[in-house]
Order: structure tokens, then sequence, then C-alpha cells
């Protein structure tokens, strides 16, 4: 799960961020440090552990930085250029710039490309490519001109593919965006044109790129919010020829469409996608990693005060302009699970637009899968294609649901709905998903409105689960329907120890009244005859176990008076009523984390605790009452579920149940319990050893002593 | 086929000693293993695990510590004080040389194997330098206050780590000075021990020590700081143990409850360079102690008072799954302790000490298979030879007509004489054996009881003839010219005409007893030889090698018959190549000739050579008799090989006549009853 750490600022005395935010952040030779050029005349080594800055370089009054300084990682020391021409060559010992290495160029540089394990390259704004050491030799050396002089390079990146150097850079010309592709070693260069869509002429889409195997992919932010997926072969098979190429939709409006600037992209890993701009036209800058796998919203940190919509990724930390500051985030990305990746989705109904959420489409993800792991990867971008083509015509009938259900009547949306249900479209579980987000969403926004029903219907379809409404819980919570958070229960694989906590209090503090009418599944409970009329709650047990009966020595009183009762105490009756006792035993049911159980479980109030105790203990009686250690019935809860939440409620409510009086009974039951259990497991441990016995004895009688005479036939 | 009656003996009451020391050789991937008696073992892992080579033990030796130096030549040492050198190729001890240091508990070769290091009771360790012949001692390092019982190099040979009572300490190898000593916690879950020892240490080339002790814990330290970084507590007793891989990314302790944990130098996170160990797989193989551990590439290899050496293959490691990713648990010798008076149905044991001689019962019934027959007479214990002076016997052999019985340790060779009266059995000790004849590692008696063959370590075949009471030297084969490698196992011809003899790798001899000359050389197979046998009126030269593979030689013709030219074309039975116990006994049915007998431990087989050979589709074993099938059925499905799984496992069978059967077995129920009891587990709460 991806997740970003709480960010950091680095003190900026130093630098003097212009308007269009610093020129570029980059690595240094050792780990966690890092060369910072700002807009101006400064390079700024930080040590980001520290948060301060180790070194900080200068060139004089007049003259200006023009790309980022660098580092060359194979003799550590840090590159620069200034007035597009002059470049300088220094390390950590040198103080004053213009007392270093000075190479004066014959072009002007766009940028200087190093990253660990290779010589740094220099790009030239006409479009060569040169390695530093060459350049070096020869400083003067003529440079060729590959683009002509109106067309600028736009974005550009370094990589190693399979331990060869390869740069690629982009270019805008007559409206079209080209792409080259420069393999180092061999000097062999490839053209590509970019496809876009119409809208992208007039705004710059942003770019990141990584290698994904023998593909270079290329992602673009563009302005209509989309990220897009562009997929690059690093070994062209004709280079003289201008080949084109398709883009691919990968994620579809993560930035508000009409932010123009300030937004920008980074790829992180194979998967995660960190996206900076603002979510909506009108909220604040955010920046925000996505999942590009599962689709989904991963993590997401607000920026008030605004970015310059450049964003830097080196080794788990992010940089990044906040305000006037330069600010630091963690990143970490542990491996992306499914549940993990499903947890946070993003809501859209908090944000009050009518979007259309997006959902997880399985088919798709599915086929995605599979054919990345084909060679034939080009085919791949054909088939999202055409997935996508496909799904378009299912859109209006959905389209028509959704909106039936914001505006008609539950009695109309029930009929439609199951009208639905009834017909099985491939994207069936998107759908669904769509339908109960738009009924949830209805719900929030009009008090009155309930579909119950529907949401019923949904439930059983079997196919939702919490993560997918969160807000489904949340509701019949507040309406107190225990018959849908029963069936949740039953249903959501997924509950989250608080709902399930909610539940629990709701179940418990429910009036006996209000429960009388509602309509619970009791397949559950047991020996529903017995108890029904004994409403009232008897207290009244006797702990019998594994033949120890407890000789109560300073019990309370009401304790003594029922074992002096002749003929009683052998029945035990159930301290809540059948309909509570079915809503308790989904709690019981319900899967759950220790740790995340126990926080809440203290808040549920004493007396409900006791209730909850005396119910558990019950069924506990009820349990060791037969031979196998269970209790009648479809699905009961299980012995150690039982034991697990006695141990659960004990664990998080122990001073409060040890203050209140009428606990005071339970718990030495509890207690003497759990004394006769130690007595019964010293009893066995002390049996092994004579069964261990016996079983050498029963050994002895079967081997065949010592020596026989048999006989064999072969075969 | 043939319905036997078979003698079905238990009361061989063989207990392997347990395993004290294994080291793995990387070079040429064999495995030494001490037993508690002082028994040395020598495995070739790469020839299906077979026990190639071992060397006896000593009462007066208990090996406490083995390595591999210089490449491939063998340490011990133990606490009578001594080291001891191995020679490989004739198997007797090269030299002994006293530490004095009192007695040693450790001892570790450098990471080039040109020094060897000793830990000694009086707290010293000391250096030895490894020259081509010997061992030289340099210089002792700083001395501590109390034993030393592990002993670990950096690989770079620049410090080692010791490990003593209640603390570890580092030493600089230039200097001999001690750089830091590391107190270890004696606390375990609360409890103070009155003392805490360092059964073991490991030395990283990143400067980590990890240390096991007798609290149970598994310790990671820092050398240069000589602080704790990491402590795992895995066991509630002892943890004996450790050894790391040579790539260090995974070490495997073994603890006294006989759990082996296996931890692997794993990523925190996945992508992420930094790394942690974390204990990833506990195996219980063992009841007992575990040990010693060895780490070879592949595989985990562990050894322990429960006497199994157990290799359990990693997984990961394995590339190919085939039979070698299975399991191995070998407990019983890959030799024969058991040999047989086919005419008086004598059954001779040998023990690490004494030898004992029983006659087989006799029955009158007769029954169908599967029956047990009542018995007309029991087993009769008659004798209990013990062996004078504190060597252990190499080998023994009763001659066939019962009235002989040899055996030799590393210094004697000794010749009884028996004479039977009635119930009565007098034994007479031929005196005055010639001094050659001792450590011999094969004796075989021909089969008219008149002659006895002696395979010596030093490479040469030795004949005696026997006479009424004394003997007479007849000759000796020499060794080739340039190798004296030792002779492990004969085969002599029915007819007394053939000798066989196989060394420790190379082929396999054939000599002509009437012209006392070399016949021929079996060609050489990559496989060392389990067991050779000399078929009766064809003289064919059947012989079994460790990779299960079966060969017949005749020997008139100095070539292979037709019917091994013909296995070896089809191939075995996969399932019979996937046994993982070597054929240990070669014999033949008197009246059918086509009939070969033979065992391994857990199956005896008759291979009758007129049937059709199985091939893999057919079913190996064959349990269950044929009922109603049709004749056409029976034919298609009989082959060779007649399988019988019921003895095992089975450390001897042989034909005492056409009808009976002998079979030796020893449940290992029966072992471990006579093991020390195990750490009790609880298996209840509380």
């Amino acid at each position: 799960m991806a997740a970003l750490e709480e960010e950091f600022t680095l003190s900026t005395g130093v630098l003097s961020a212009g308007p269009e935010g610093l020129l570029g952040v980059e690595q240094s030779d050792k780990a966690d440090q890092f060369l910072v050029t700002d807009g101006g005349r400064t390079v700024v080594l930080y040590k980001v552990s520290d948060q301060k800055p180790l070194g900080s370089w200068s060139v004089k009054q007049g003259q200006i930085i023009t790309c980022p300084a660098v580092c060359n990682f194979q003799t550590g020391e840090y590159i620069v250029v200034h007035d597009n021409k002059v470049l300088r060559i220094w390390n950590n010992e040198d103080v004053n710039l213009d007392k270093v290495f000075k190479a004066t160029l014959s072009a002007e540089v766009h940028r200087i490309h190093s990253i660990p394990g290779a010589e740094p390259l220099v790009l030239f704004s006409s479009g060569a490519i040169r390695g530093l050491e060459a350049l070096l030799a020869e400083p003067q050396q003529k440079i060729e001109t590959l683009i002509s002089d109106e067309e600028v390079i736009k974005w550009s990146k370094f990589f190693m593919v399979f331990k060869h150097p390869v740069l690629i850079f982009l270019f805008f010309q007559h409206e079209n965006y080209f792409v080259y592709v420069q393999m180092c070693k061999s000097h062999s260069l490839s053209k590509y044109t970019l496809l876009l869509g119409k809208e992208e002429k007039s705004i710059t889409p942003k770019f990141t790129a990584y290698v994904d195997r023998k593909f270079i992919s290329l992602m673009s932010l563009s302005s209509d919010g989309c990220i897009y997926e562009t997929l690059i072969p690093t070994y062209s098979t004709d280079t003289e020829k201008n080949q084109r190429l398709v883009r691919s939709l990968v994620l579809k409006a993560v930035v508000s469409g009409g932010a123009r600037n300030r937004t920008t992209l980074t790829n992180l890993d194979q998967d995660h996608v960190a996206v900076l701009g603002p979510p909506l036209p009108a909220s604040k800058e955010c920046l925000s990693i996505w999942n590009r796998k599962f689709q989904t919203l991963q993590s997401s940190k607000e920026f008030p005060q605004g970015t310059s919509g450049q964003l830097w990724y080196y080794g788990e930390i992010l940089f990044m302009l906040h305000g006037k500051c330069l600010t630091v985030i963690p990143y970490k990305c542990q491996v992306s699970s499914l549940a993990g990746a499903l947890g946070k989705l993003r809501h859209s109904q908090d944000t009050g637009t009518c979007s259309m959420p997006h959902f997880v489409n399985w088919e798709m993800c599915e086929g995605y899968e599979l054919e990345s792991h084909s060679a034939a990867q080009s085919r791949r971008i054909l088939r999202r294609k055409k997935m996508e083509a496909s799904l378009q015509p299912e859109v209006p009938g959905s389209e028509q649901l959704l909106s039936i259900i914001n505006k008609d009547s539950e009695k109309h949306i029930e009929v439609e709905l199951r009208k639905f249900l009834a017909t099985s479209t491939p994207d069936f579980h998107t759908l669904l998903g769509d339908v109960i987000t738009g009924l949830l969403g209805r719900c929030k926004a009009e008090p009155s409105f309930y579909p119950r029903n529907c949401l019923m219907q949904l439930i059983q379809t079997h196919v939702l689960s919490y993560s997918l409404c969160p807000g489904l819980m949340e509701i019949a919570l507040e309406r107190a329907d225990v018959q849908m958070l029963q069936l949740c229960l039953q249903q959501f694989p997924d509950i989250p120890e608080s709902a399930t906590c909610a539940c629990l209090k709701l179940f418990l503090s429910i009036g006996d009244d209000s429960l009388q009418d509602m309509s619970v599944s009791m397949e559950s409970v047991f020996d529903c005859s017995d108890t029904m009329q004994d409403e009232e709650m008897e207290e009244q047990t006797e702990v019998v176990q594994n033949g120890f009966s407890p000789k109560d020595s300073n019990c309370s009183n009401e304790n003594q008076e029922l074992s002096e009762k002749p003929g009683a105490a052998k029945t035990v009756s159930c301290p809540v009523t059948p309909k509570r006792a079915a809503l308790l035993n989904g709690i019981l049911h319900s899967a759950y984390s220790e740790t995340f159980l126990l926080p809440h479980l203290k808040d549920i109030p004493a007396q409900h605790i006791v209730l909850l105790l005396q119910y558990l203990n019950f069924l506990y009686l009820k349990c060791s009452g037969n031979a196998a250690m269970t209790l009648p019935g479809v699905n009961p809860p299980t012995l150690s579920q039982i034991m697990d939440w006695i141990c659960l409620l004990l664990d998080a409510n122990f001073t409060v149940v040890l203050m209140i009086p009428e606990a005071k009974r339970l718990l030495t039951n509890l207690y003497k319990f759990v004394k006769s259990q130690i007595c019964v497991y010293s009893e066995l441990n002390k049996i092994e050893v004579s069964f261990r016995e016996l079983q050498k004895l029963n050994q002895e009688k079967n081997s065949r002593g010592l020596y026989s005479i048999e006989v064999l036939e072969l075969f | 086929m043939g319905e036997f009656k078979v003698h079905r003996v238990r009361f061989f009451n063989y207990v392997p000693p347990g395993i004290r020391c294994v080291a793995y050789n990387n070079q040429s991937n064999r495995l030494a293993v001490s037993r508690t008696d002082g028994t040395v073992e020598i495995y070739n892992l790469s020839a299906n695990y077979f026990q190639e080579k071992f060397f006896p033990g000593h009462e007066s030796r208990s090996t406490e510590a083995l390595c591999w130096a210089e490449g491939q030549r063998l340490f011990s040492a133990g606490l009578n004080g001594e080291i001891l050198e191995y020679d490989l190729q004739t198997l007797n001890i090269k030299y002994a040389l006293d530490a004095s240091g009192g007695p040693i508990w450790s001892l570790a070769a450098s990471p080039s194997g040109s020094q060897l290091l000793v830990g000694c009771e009086d707290g010293s360790v000391k250096l030895f330098e490894v020259t081509p012949d010997k061992i030289q001692f340099a210089r002792n390092f700083d001395r501590q206050k109390s034993r030393i019982l592990s002993l670990s190099w950096h690989p770079a040979g620049t410090h080692i780590a010791a490990g003593s009572i209640d603390y570890i300490s580092v030493f600089d190898v230039k200097s001999g000075s001690t750089l830091r000593k590391m107190i270890v916690d004696r606390q375990h879950l609360g409890m103070t021990k009155s003392k805490c020892i360092v059964w073991g240490v490991a030395f990283l080339s990143d400067g980590t020590v990890i240390s096991v002790d007798s609290v149970g814990k598994v310790q990671l330290w820092d050398s240069a700081t000589g602080t704790l970084v990491k402590s795992h507590l895995i066991a509630n007793a002892d943890v004996q143990s450790i050894a790391v891989a040579d790539q260090e990314d995974s070490f495997v302790v073994g603890t006294a409850e006989g759990t082996v944990f296996h931890f692997q130098l794993v990523s925190v996170t996945s992508n992420s360079s930094e790394k942690q160990w974390v204990r990833t797989k506990p195996f219980q193989h063992h009841t007992h102690d575990v040990r010693t551990v060895a780490h070879s590439p592949t595989a985990l290899i562990s050894g322990g008072t429960d006497t199994h050496l157990v290799i359990r293959p990693l997984m990961e490691k394995v590339e190919v799954k085939n039979y070698d990713a299975a399991l191995r648990k070998i407990t019983f010798p890959h030799r024969r302790l058991v040999s047989c008076s086919k005419r008086r149905q004598l059954l001779l044991f040998q023990f690490a000490h004494h030898l004992e001689l029983w006659r087989l019962g006799s029955t009158a019934a007769t029954g169908k298979n599967g029956d047990t027959l009542p018995l007309s007479k029991n087993a009769d214990h008659l004798l209990h030879l013990k062996t004078k002076g504190p060597e252990n016997i190499i080998c023994s052999c009763i001659s066939p007509c019962g009235s002989w019985i040899a055996y030799s340790t590393a210094s004697r060779f000794f010749l009884y004489r028996l004479k039977y009266v009635r119930d009565n059995i007098s034994l007479q000790r031929v005196s005055k054996m010639p001094a050659f004849l001792r450590s011999a590692l094969h004796i075989l008696f021909s089969e008219d009881s008149t002659k006895l063959f002696v395979a010596s370590n030093q490479g040469s075949l030795h004949i005696i003839q026997l006479l009424e009471g004394s003997f007479k030297h007849l000759h000796s084969f020499q060794p080739q010219s340039g190798t004296v490698e030792a002779m492990c196992l004969l085969a002599v011809s029915p007819d007394g005409n053939w000798l066989a003899a196989s060394g420790t790798s190379a082929g396999v001899h054939v000599y002509n007893l009437n012209h006392l000359k070399l016949h021929c050389t079996v060609p050489a197979y990559s496989f060392p030889v389990t067991a050779l046998a000399i078929a009766p009126n064809t003289n064919n030269l059947v012989i079994a090698h460790s990779d299960q593979q079966v060969f017949e030689f005749s020997i008139p013709d100095k070539q292979y018959t037709e019917w091994s030219r013909t296995v070896q074309k089809q191939g075995f039975h996969q399932l019979w190549l996937q046994r993982d116990t070597p054929i240990t006994h070669i014999s033949f049915h008197p009246k059918r000739p086509m009939h070969i007998l033979l065992h391994d431990a857990y199956m005896f087989c008759i291979i009758d050579k007129s049937l059709p050979l199985p091939n893999d589709k057919a079913v190996l074993y064959n349990p269950l008799p044929p009922k109603d099938e049709s004749d056409v059925f029976l034919r298609r499905t009989t082959h060779a090989f007649k399988i019988s799984k019921i003895y095992k496992p089975l450390l001897f069978m042989d034909l005492l006549d056409e009808r009976t059967l002998v079979a030796v077995e020893r449940p290992l129920d029966d072992i471990i009853a006579q093991l020390p009891p195990p750490i009790k587990k609880k298996k209840f709460g509380t």
C-alpha cells in the first residue's frame, strides 16, 4: 500500500525560487544528498535527513543558470551550465564557482542528464547529444542540428535499458509532438510522432516515463485531466521511417480539466504514479498517489499554499515547492495487495461532484495482466482501446438507471433495479457499484429517502463488500436497521473493526420492543421455543465444567441462595432475547484483528459489556453441555469464537467490569472456570504419561517379537 | 516366482552412535560425519549420498570438532587433546598431534585453508600452520578464562570469533590479541541460568558475529563495536550448532529440542535494499539434540543424538525437481554388519566392540503367504566375543561352514576357530596373525572355507590358506603401482577360481586365483560400487553402484553380458533409480541361475533375467498376488523385478537354502527406545 508520510521542509533561505519555481532537484552521488538548483544563480546541496544545506554555490551577478546542476556519478563532481553555453564542473571542496573548471561550448545546452552508472549526457537545444567526456575533450566542437530553431524541447529523460543508456526527448513542431529515442551506445536515433487528442494542441501535457522491460512507457497528463500511456519500443526495427505512437487511457480525471499550468505527474514505480494538481476546478492543489493497475487513489495530500507545479522523485522521496518552501515528502510503497488497493477508493460524493465513480473493471484488468505478460506488447494497446470502445454502448443503460436512482421514487427504483439484476451484463460488477453509490448518495442527500428493499437486494447479490460501499453500513447504523446490518455482517468480508463494534453497540443498546418488530434471521440461534417466553434476564447460572463443580466459598449471597434452592440451577436461560442473540451471533462470526478491535471495545458502556459477557457465558455453558463442544443450530458461534470474545471483552474492560457489582458473580464464575481448566490440563499432562506407557505396551503387543519364521511368496 | 520361509530376525541389537559433527566440503561435494564413538564417515553427496569411506572409532577418541582444510584434507580434534589428520586414500589416521591445551572443544580452518585454530579446555586458542604433510604449531592467542567451545574465522582471515562460557571474544589474527569481549545474557525467560555456554559462533564478512547459546538464543553482534544487534529466542533449550552458507545469505541452527531453524537474509520490503535476518523455516526432523549442522549450497544438513543424518534440500536452490530434491534421512551404515554361515544357519553380528553369534531356529510347519509359523526351536545366542583394546571393529566375517570367525581392528587381525560339539561350542584363537593383515576393510572366506581373503587399506589383497587350527599365507596381490587406494569390497566365485575386488573409486579388479594374477579390470564407472557378487557356474560378476545401476559382467568373457547390455539399453525403471539407499548385498539362487537376489534398507528384490524388463509405465512394486486375472494380463504385467517391501529397515538378507531366506531387520522404534529420552515437550497447555 502506497502512502505518503509526514512532510517536512528544507530551509530555503539561500534559495530564491522564482515564479517558475526551481530549475531542478537532482540526486548526488551520496545517498540522502540532493542538488537543488533555483531559478536564478544558486545551487544548493542538501542533506535531506538533517534538513540542512551542506553547501551552496552561486554564479556571478549577471550570469544565470540555465540548466539544473547534476552530479557526475562516475567522478562525484557537480556540473552546471550557465548562460546556456558555459559549463562549470566543481566538487564539494570548491567554494567559488568562478574559479572552478570552465568550458564554453559552441551550442546552447538544453539539459545535462546524469544517472548513476552512466556517463553524464549533454542534450543540446538543437537535439544533439554528447557524452560529457567527449565534449570536454573538445568543447568547441561543432554540434549538429537535429531540430530546427523554432522547435523547443519540451521534456527529456535519461534511462538505463538493459545497461544501455537511452535518452528520450520530446519536442513540439507543427502542432505535433515528436519523440526522439537516442540509444547512446549504438548512436541510433529513432523518431516517433506522438498522436495526441485534439485538445492537446494548445496546452503542453506533462510527461513522465519509466522503463517497462523492452518498452519505455511514456505517460502524459493531458489538459483534460486524464493520464495516457504510450509505449515506445527501445529497440526500433526501422529507424528511418517516422513511426506513429498511439496512446491509451490509463486513469481518468485525476486532476481537474480546467487546471492549466500547476499540474504535473511523476512515475513512482510500475504501478504507482504521483499527480500534483487540483482534483477539482475550485479546490486546492493536491498531491495524490494513484495505483494504475487497480485505478485507485492510494493517498492524497493537500497543499493550500499552492505549488509550482513541479515534482521530483528520487528513491522514496518526493520533492516539491509548497509556497516558498522546498517540501520533502517521504513516500513508502509496500507491495500492493488487492484489499489494500481497494481500501481507499475515492468517494466522489464527498466532493459533491456528479462525476461518475470509477470502479474496477476486473475483466479489463485481467486482460491487461495477461497481455502485459505476453510478449506482444503492442497488441495490448489495441486490445485496451477495443475494450474501452466496447464499454461505451453500455453506458446509456446504466446512466438511465443512475438517473432513475437520482430522481424517481423508491418503488420505481425497485422495479428498475429488479430488471437490472435479472440481466447479466459483462460489467455487472462495475454497474452494481455505481448503482449502490448512487443510492447511498441520494440517501445522504435526502434524509427521507431510504430504499431499504433495493439495498437488501443489492447486498444479497454477494458482490458488494464494505470497501465498495462504506456508506451503506453507516446509513444502516444511523437508521438502526439491524436486519440490514445483520445481512452486511454476513455478506461483507471486509468490515473494519470500528464498524463491527458500532454494530455491536447498536445491537446491545437497541430496545427489546423495537427489536420485536424487526425481522431478523434466526438461523444461528438454537432452542428458540425454550427461551422465547423467558425474556426477562434471569441470571441463574451454575458452572458445571468437566466434572468440576465450584464449591462456593466466598461468592455472593445470591449464589448461595441459588445453590440452596432445591432442584434449581441446572437450567440456564439465555440472558438476551433470541433476536438479539441472533444479531450478536453475527458479530461473533465476523472477522477481526485483536489490536484493532480492542480500542473500540473500550467504548461500550459497562452494563452492555456485562450483558454481552453474560450471553457469552451462557453460550459457553451451552457449548460445554455436549460432548462435541458445539452449539446446535445452523452456523452457530464456535467455542473458540466464544472464548476469544470473552477474553477480548475482559481485556478491554477489565477495570470497568471489576468495579460493577453485578459482574462480580460472572467474574467469579469465569475465574472458577479458568481454574478448573488449569486443573484439567494438569491432569491431562499427567494422563499423557500414562497413555504413553499404554501406547508402549500396545506397540510391544503389536510387534511380533524378536524372532519369527514367516512365509513369503513373491509374485 | 517362489515361496520362501523367511527367518525374520530382529534381535540384532545395533544402535548407531549419535552424530557429533558434520563438515561439508564444497570442493568435492563430500560430507564428513563424526560420531560419538569416534567413527568418521565420508559421504559423497554427488554419488547419491553414498557413504564411501569410514574411519573406525576408538574408545578414547571422542571427536568434538571436524573440519576440512587445504582443499580436501580432513582434520578432527577431540577431548583427548589431539588433532588428527585422516588419510582419505588409505583410510587410516595419518598422525595425531597433541595440542597440549587439554581437551579440545573446537577446531576451525582458515578461509584459505592454510591455518588451523583449536580452542582448548584451558581457554587457549592455538594457531597451527598446515604444512604439506603435517601441521605445525604457530602460536597462542590471548588466553581466555574458560574453555573455548566454538571458533569462527572472518572470511577475510583477519579476525576470529571465539565462543566461551558467558562471553564471545574477537581476536585479531595478526597480533593474537583480544579486540572485543561480548558478554552474553544468562537470562532465559526471566530466569537467570548459572552460565550461558556459547555453543557456536559464525563470523560474517560484514563483521557481524552470530552466536548460539545454551539459553536458547541466536544473537547477532556487531564485532566492530561489540554491541548486540539482534536477538532471537528460538528454543527453551540449548541451541547447539550453527552453519552459514557461503554466500552469507542464509544460516541454519540446531536446537536441543530437535528443531532446525533456517534463517535467511531477506529484504525488509520488496525492492528495498535494506535486509535483515529473518527466521524463515523450522524443521523438525530430529527427536533429540541436533548437535551439528552444515549448510551446503543446496541443502541443510543436520545430525545429532538420534543418530539420523538428515539432508534437507532447500527447494529454492534446487533447480530441477528430481529425486535430489527429496529429504534424505540416513540412519544405517552403507556396509554390511551381518554375515551368515549358510551351512550351520548361523548369523554373526558386528558391534563396535563385540561380535555376537546366533543360531537360527527352525520350524516343521508350512503355511501360505503371510503366515507366521510356529517355532519348533527358537534362535540361540551362541557366542558373545568381546574385542581387546579400545579400537572399534572394522569388519568381520564368519565362514560358510561356520567354523571360522575373523575380524579386524585398526591395529590387529583376529582369527578364531569354532568347534561344535552337540550343543556346546568351543572357541580357539589362531595366534600370530601377520601384522600386514591389520586394519583390513573386508574379510571374506571362500565357499569351501579353506581360504581367507583380506582386503587391506594399503590396496593389497592377501590370500590365506586355512588349515586345521593354523594358517598359511599363500599370496598377496599388490596394488597397481602408484596407487595406494584402499580396497573395500571383495567377492569370490563359488568355484574358488575368481576374486573380484573394488576400491573406493576406481574400477573393479578381477583376479585369477589359480594363476594368482590379475585377470581383468571392469571398465571404470563414475559412481562407487556398493555391492559385488560372483554368480555360481556362469561366473558372472554382478556389480551394484550407488546410482542404483546394476551391471552383470562375464568374467570368462571379460565383457558385459547380453542381459546387462539390454538393461543398459532400456534403462531401469524410474522408481528403481529413485530409491535412496544403496544395495548392500547381492546373492544367487543355487538352483535358479536366472535369479539375482539383492536388497537395500527398504526392499528385497529378486531379478528374474528371463522375464522382460519393466518399462516406466509398468507397476514396479506389485505387492498383491494375481487373483482372477486372465493369463494374458498376467503375462503383460509380469516383469523381471520381484520386490518385497515387508522387511524394513533391512540390514541383511540372504538365501540360506533353496526355500529359506534370512532377513535381519532393525526397527527404528527399537533404536529410539535405547536412546536417552528426548527433552520433554508438553502437549497440553499451562
